[in-house]
């Protein structure tokens, strides 16, 4: 099977992807870790411009969301693409000019970012040629991926295929719209958007890249690995047809959600409101979809340390999915606009359910890739409780500094005036920072206790010669 | 196979051709963008002038920036802000600094009124922020003295010992003369702002001698300035 598998499919470039994104995994969380700590103590800004809070989060985001989440995506996209439908890559060639090409990307953004070259759009802060080389790059990976489909051995295309390809189609959309841009320079461009049409562009980006990039894609990610770890069938095919439809037409709307009781119309607030409301049943679908596949077989969670990780993800899953449309309300919205809830929402999602999918996504891959198992399994564990602990408490300091801010800015004293001054409310979110920045401090050493296991991994194959065996066995099974 | 003589459903065509699925999904991707952006571009009350025009600057032929005094109106940045606003963006004060006040009683004692989308219309790119880890600075022009701005960029806990801000100390200690702010302002008046050809042709004397503090501090003093605000009006729904 290892043997087929080696020789049949293109797990050469898998293989890389998987382990690049588990670097980037480390070097993101890094960063993100030492962001959170000049918030707490802000000496460590050293007075040097290149390492200030300001330079260094758009490094973080980019780190964890292209280098990391893009390797993870693209090492699961181009494995599960070719297992169902039992062909190779179509183009080999093209499958390493999108890994060569993705890295020279990041290893841009880790010169540029730091220098203060972007275009202060969250997440799309990489300028206008890394921006055409992002373009280039991400079609290359979209057509190889349609191409391996439409010579597929198989009739039908498996659903987390259809969720890559509606991410791979919006993430198009978004990327060319949003980046558009008039250069003054080679290092400088100015939005060609302004104003409330540029802030309602940037969020229909902002809300995708979470809705489609992060949420579609490791959908499609969750559709292969779970049922495959599990070593059962998907619950129910009808379900997961609704709710890719329900969630390929409605996710697009949540953008506005992004700007309430802003210079943005009323109307479009209201729209998107209402609709991120109802998608708390397409994407409570997927997560029911995920968990129910373990329906018989809950108790493989005793042992099996990667179904923890992707049950768990499924679990974080459903409570951010929840947690973001109650957000969306504009009463809600009108108290955590602006404050660390939003932080934390977006790290229970980002740290909860992409991280954790794709980490145990990662630990099945390396298995099947290279043909062994991990080095320690204990190291798994270990790995599923720092991880779970540290996205816990980092989720709890910023609900609490938030909501903490949130009161205190709108705070009145019985004489009618504000109770606070802004700045004693930065005052009180210091301990919040200081436990924010130690959540994250246990999420970072788990995920270098799987960088050592993955490296360790490697060498074990390496020495056990198991990818040259495989590759060679003769008129396996 | 069983032919059941069933019609063959749209989901299992696109299940069966890759083609079919991609431009089924390229079209319902499309529409919730075009429902919510396409509006904003061609509904007057998006833009609170259509109803007000005093908000924006009526400029007379002849007038360059600095004939403008605050409240006349929105105007474009002088070459001194824009370069200012450029180094804002660079440094990533935006994420920290919202420049959007929403229309809450707290909000309009602690900031001020409520800030207008025609307020940013010249913004390339905007820049109302998404977090305040520091205070909104919609509106923060003419609060605090050039002293107290150079004081506290150059080490902001000198004024405000609570802060978590980095210090700045490189801005007052690079020149901003450099920057080709004529180019800068060709792009922007591509773009639709309303820059003139004297305009353009003065940029970069206006930087002569100055400083990156000299041009943040410019910018930040300008903000929410330009217009003039009546509570009395109903501006937005």
């Amino acid at each position: 099977m290892d043997a087929v598998a080696e020789q049949k499919y293109n797990l050469t470039v898998v293989r890389w992807f998987t382990v690049m994104a588990v670097v980037y995994l480390v070097v993101g969380t890094s960063i993100g870790v030492y962001i959170a700590s000049e918030l707490a103590w802000p000496f460590l800004n050293f007075d040097i411009p290149y390492i200030t809070f300001g330079r260094l989060r758009p490094l973080h985001t980019n780190a964890v969301i292209f280098a990391f989440g893009g390797c993870a995506l693209m090492a699961t996209s181009y494995y599960s693409v070719q297992r169902t439908c039992g062909v190779r890559l179509w183009s080999d060639k093209l499958a390493w000019f999108v890994f060569w090409g993705w890295n020279l990307i990041i290893v841009a953004a880790v010169i540029t970012l730091p220098l203060g070259i972007n275009q202060s759009k969250e997440y799309a802060e990489l300028e206008w040629p890394i921006d055409l080389a992002i373009a280039v790059v991400w079609l290359t990976y979209t057509f190889n991926f349609l191409m391996t489909i439409a010579t597929r051995k198989s009739s039908h295309i498996y659903v987390s295929n259809w969720f890559f390809l509606g991410m791979m189609v919006m993430i198009t959309y978004l990327h060319v719209v949003n980046s558009l841009a008039i250069p003054v320079s080679l290092f400088k461009s100015y939005s060609l958007f302004s104003g409330v049409q540029d802030a309602m562009i940037q969020w229909w980006w902002g809300h995708n890249a979470v809705g489609f990039y992060l949420t579609a894609g490791f959908l499609g990610m969750m559709y292969y690995f779970v049922p495959k770890q599990a070593g059962r069938p998907v619950y129910s095919y009808r379900l997961s047809v609704i709710h890719f439809w329900a969630l390929m037409f409605g996710y697009v709307w949540l953008g506005a959600h992004h700007l309430q009781y802003t210079a943005l119309p009323d109307w479009t607030g209201s729209l998107g409101a209402a609709v991120s409301i109802a998608m708390i049943i397409p994407s409570w679908g997927g997560a029911v979809n995920g968990m129910m596949t373990l329906s018989g077989a809950w108790d493989r969670l005793r042992t099996d340390y990667i179904l923890r990780f992707l049950i768990m993800s499924l679990a974080f899953y459903a409570m951010s999915t929840f947690e973001g449309p109650i957000m969306s309300i504009k009463t809600v919205n009108a108290l955590s606009h602006y404050t660390d809830w939003t932080i934390g929402h977006v790290h229970s999602g980002a740290l909860g359910w992409v991280a954790m999918v794709a980490i145990g996504s990662i630990y099945h891959l390396m298995m099947r890739t290279f043909h062994t198992e991990m080095w320690s399994l204990k190291l798994i564990n270990a790995h599923f409780w720092t991880a779970t602990i540290g996205t816990v408490v980092y989720i709890v300091a910023m609900w609490v500094s938030g909501i903490m801010q949130g009161l205190m800015w709108r705070a009145y004293d019985d004489y009618g005036t504000l109770a606070y001054t802004f700045a004693e409310s930065v005052e009180a979110m210091h301990p919040y920072y200081a436990m924010r920045a130690v959540g994250g401090m246990i999420f970072v050493t788990g995920a270098v206790l799987m960088l050592i296991n993955v490296l360790m991994t490697v060498r074990k194959a390496t020495s056990e010669d198991t990818i040259r065996q495989a590759a060679t066995a003769s008129a396996a099974a | 196979m069983a032919n059941n003589n069933q019609a063959i459903g749209l989901q299992e065509r696109m299940e069966k051709n890759i083609w079919l699925l991609l431009i089924i999904l390229a079209m319902v991707l499309s529409v919730g963008g075009l429902v919510e952006i396409v509006p904003l571009f061609y509904m007057k009350n998006t833009m609170e002038y259509n109803k007000v025009p005093e908000l924006v600057w009526q400029r007379k032929a002849g007038q360059t920036l600095h004939d403008w005094k605050p409240g006349d109106g929105i105007r474009p940045y002088t070459a001194l802000e824009l370069a200012g606003r450029d180094i804002f963006q660079r440094e990533g004060c935006y994420l920290c600094h919202s420049q959007m006040i929403r229309p809450f009683r707290d909000e309009k004692e602690r900031y001020g009124h409520y800030s207008l989308a025609a307020e940013s219309m010249y913004d390339h790119p905007f820049q109302w922020g998404s977090k305040r880890t520091g205070p909104d600075l919609a509106r923060v022009g003419g609060k605090y003295s050039d002293t107290w701005h150079r004081k506290h960029l150059r080490a902001p806990r000198s004024v405000v010992p609570e802060s978590v801000m980095p210090n700045y100390p490189w801005l007052h200690e690079t020149s901003v003369a450099d920057k080709d702010m004529k180019k800068r302002f060709e792009v922007m008046r591509m773009m639709g702002v309303p820059y003139t050809d004297a305009d353009i042709a003065n940029a970069n004397a206006e930087l002569k001698g100055k400083t990156e503090e000299d041009a943040v501090v410019a910018y930040l003093q300008v903000l929410g300035t330009m217009a003039k605000i009546d509570d009395n009006t109903a501006y937005r729904e």
